[in-house]
């Protein structure tokens, strides 16, 4: 007994080095990768850069200085100008709004077609995942300057990009959520002999609905950002204007339309944050 | 006993009536939130002109397009004044001429004469034929026509289709005839018109021809795999440089599809996406120990990071790189702080978050040793947010990568500006196709590989929120 203890001991203490020997070793093989990625990564940028890193970091403040001291020169005339981007303001958010509505009816759709626990059909399974895959993972910018050089400039090539993005990106996370709710409310529906679309309704919907909208808020909240960015190559609304501006130059219009953005992504951030607190908070 | 089911439901109702209204008044909220969102959608379809996508939508644009992503065209042009010199070019491009002796290029085999001796044939893919006389153009053969045409110049030197007002409606089908002009386009793969000074005729076919080597390179003749066969003999193509080299450089230098700029441009966006998450996460991971109110007890600091955070991550990363352009000018630095900046506002709250929700318990353990304070957080949160962080950073490098490709078109170059530069030419849509699929691989790749590193990191690749 007392021998063996000892021996046991013995045992542990060799194998908690071996542990320890391979974690070390893991984590210098990890903190070279990075670095190797990292020296390599500044010598592609070095290279690829069309000014030099030195001047880039002096110049820095130089723009953001020229457009405050434009703002100040202004004086009180200045407020004015910011209230008459509000309008343009709008449309982008408009066509957050709207493609994020019908982004996230069509994620619905696909995340019922996409979830294991739902359908039984692997092909539909398999084919409804790859079809998010590829819509999600094409930046918006790409299918917007696609539709924008087939349609025309207007903001319906934002809507149409968003809305596929929305869609795909919403969808997957729909699925994990419908994937990962309690299967006893669906099991004890089926015991009382209720039809498939009576099984959604009342025991995954009820289930998954605040983590959906808490979702769609979030998503709401990056395509509003997203089609701003959609405004810069000619889909209207704000950014458009914003690339106008600085093209122009007109340094106290570009920073008032700047002022507006941020001001409604952080009023957008603490607002999503409020409702998803709300929404999942209440339910848990 | 049907009916006794109803009295017992009627009691039970009647027994929690509370349960029972708030049911109908949630039913009813519901009711009316939908009514709104369903008001707003119409608002939304017209203010957004949503009617009007039927109008803008032009499918014969469309269908050129998508045609030109996956189809090539062969030009063969024909001016009237001397017909013999016939010009048969690749994309209608002046330096890609089929037949010209310095480019050693023979010309197709669907170009001959025709067995009159007189006229010169060019067969499209689906059998018809197009036969270019001194006067006129005949079309034979085509599928679906029950008979030839004949395309003649008039005394005033306008072309017209001859017999056409003994034809119906029904047997114009596909030609287009004005008076400069007469087209003629049975489908998308075969077009033949007619000017008053030359005859121009598109001949498509399936597929990106010269994807791996260019018209006028020396290895064209060769398939991508007689080439790299070719790598490993020792008779050199061009007596300059070996197989090997030739073989590298021709493929880089691809003037079609310039493998080696869009390559470059892909690893400047992968670089900036990086980078940029790297940049990020270390800058994120001391100030949020710093914002966590768990580990810092200065209350106006942790105040002032949570603002800092929130800034960083409101000014989008739009109006960052707006800044770094001006800073830095085109190139992968704009991207790389653009990314950074905005993303260490958002890593920086989700880890302060995760350190905040960590268990006491452990830091209390450790604490019992008597060891320091920073000791404490060393063995006491550091192993609890570890798989947060590199979970959370991971799960940001696949969505900073489409970001890269965005802040790439706004001017900070990679493969954004390049796909940018490619759809404005107007007729490079194969390379516009190229890049797309080539975007598409690269952020599933990255998808999979942070799903990857997630998954033996931390033995999960779902993302851990807390």
């Amino acid at each position: 007994m007392t021998k063996a203890l000892p021996a046991n001991l013995e045992q542990i203490e060799v194998n908690l080095k071996k542990l320890t020997n391979q974690r070390t070793r893991s984590s210098l093989l990890g903190i070279a990768i990075l670095i190797l990625i990292f020296f390599g990564g500044t010598l592609v940028s070095l290279e690829a850069n069309a000014g030099s890193f030195g001047r880039g970091i002096a110049n820095f403040f130089n723009y953001p200085r020229d457009l405050f001291v434009d703002t100040f020169e202004m004086g009180w005339k200045y407020w004015p100008r910011v209230i008459k981007y509000i309008p343009e303001l709008i449309i982008t958010l408009n066509i957050a709004l709207f493609s994020t509505s019908i982004g996230f009816v069509l994620a619905v759709i696909f995340a019922i077609f996409s979830s294991r626990n739902l359908i039984r059909n692997k092909r539909v399974i398999q084919f409804t995942k790859f079809f998010m895959d590829v819509t999600r993972s094409f930046p918006t910018l790409i299918i917007a300057m696609v539709f924008l050089y087939l349609m025309g400039k207007s903001s319906l090539p934002a809507v149409i990009a968003i809305t596929i993005h929305t869609a795909g990106a919403l969808g997957k996370l729909f699925t994990e959520a419908i994937e990962n709710c309690d299967g006893k409310p669906i099991e004890g529906l089926s015991s009382v002999g209720a039809t498939w679309t009576q099984k959604i309704r009342f025991s995954v919907l009820p289930q998954v609905l605040p983590l959906f909208l808490s979702y769609g808020i979030l998503r709401l909240e990056i395509n509003v950002r997203e089609s701003t960015i959609l405004g810069f190559v000619g889909a209207g609304g704000i950014g458009e204007m914003l690339a106008a501006l600085i093209q122009w130059n007109y340094g106290a219009d570009v920073l008032a339309c700047m002022f507006l953005l941020v001001g409604t992504i952080i009023a957008l951030d603490y607002l999503s944050a409020y409702w998803r607190h709300k929404l999942i908070g209440a339910n848990q | 006993m049907s009916s006794s089911l109803a009295i017992q439901r009627e009691n039970i109702r009647k027994l929690f009536p509370d349960t029972f209204n708030q049911a109908r008044k949630s039913r009813l909220r519901g009711q009316i939130i939908f009514f709104l969102v369903l008001v707003y959608l119409i608002v939304g379809f017209f203010t957004l002109d949503v009617v009007d996508i039927p109008k803008k939508w032009k499918p014969q644009n469309a269908a050129m397009f998508v045609l030109d992503t996956y189809a090539h065209k062969d030009h063969v042009t024909m001016k009237w004044e001397n017909h013999e010199d016939i010009k048969i070019a690749f994309e209608g491009n002046y330096r890609s001429v089929y037949g010209i002796d310095n480019l050693d290029k023979s010309i197709p085999d669907w170009f001959y004469k025709n067995s009159d001796k007189v006229g010169n044939v060019v067969e499209f893919n689906n059998k018809g034929k197009a036969i270019l006389y001194k006067d006129k153009v005949e079309i034979v053969n085509f599928p679906k026509y029950e008979r030839d045409f004949t395309i003649k110049l008039n005394s005033n030197g306008k072309p017209y289709l001859v017999g056409s007002e003994d034809l119906v409606i029904e047997d114009l089908k596909g030609f287009r005839i004005t008076e400069n002009r007469v087209e003629f386009r049975p489908t998308l793969y075969e077009r033949i018109q007619v000017y008053p000074k030359k005859v121009e005729i598109h001949r498509y076919s399936i597929g990106w021809k010269y994807f791996w080597f260019d018209f006028s390179s020396p290895l064209e003749p060769y398939t991508f795999f007689e080439a790299l066969g070719l790598t490993f003999s020792k008779e050199r193509v061009v007596p300059e440089m070996s197989n090997l080299k030739l073989f590298l450089t021709e493929i880089k230098d691809n003037e079609a599809f310039m493998h080696g700029r869009v390559w470059w441009a892909m690893l400047e966006t992968i670089v900036m996406a990086v980078l940029g998450t790297m940049f990020a996460t270390v800058m994120a991971l001391p100030l949020s120990f710093l914002a966590a109110y768990n580990v810092t007890p200065i209350k106006a600091l942790r105040f002032t990071l949570r603002r800092l955070f929130d800034t960083l991550r409101g000014i989008d990363f739009l109006i960052w790189s707006l800044i770094f352009l001006r800073a830095f000018g085109p190139g992968p630095f704009t991207g790389i702080f653009a990314i950074g900046f905005t993303d260490t506002g958002t890593l920086g709250k989700l880890y302060s978050e995760a350190i905040e929700n960590t268990e006491k318990k452990q830091q209390e353990g450790v604490k019992s040793t008597g060891a320091s304070k920073f000791l404490q957080h060393r063995f006491g949160i550091i192993p609890q947010i570890l798989p947060i962080f590199v979970s959370q950073s991971l799960y940001y490098l696949e969505s900073n990568t489409r970001g890269a490709v965005i802040i790439g078109a706004m001017g900070a170059g990679g493969i954004g500006l390049q796909f940018l530069g490619a759809l404005g030419t107007g007729n490079d849509f194969e390379n516009v196709a190229y890049m797309a699929i080539l975007v598409l691989a690269v952020v599933i790749f990255m998808d999979r590989l942070s799903a990857w590193l997630r998954r033996i990191l931390i033995g999960s690749d779902q993302l851990i929120v807390r």
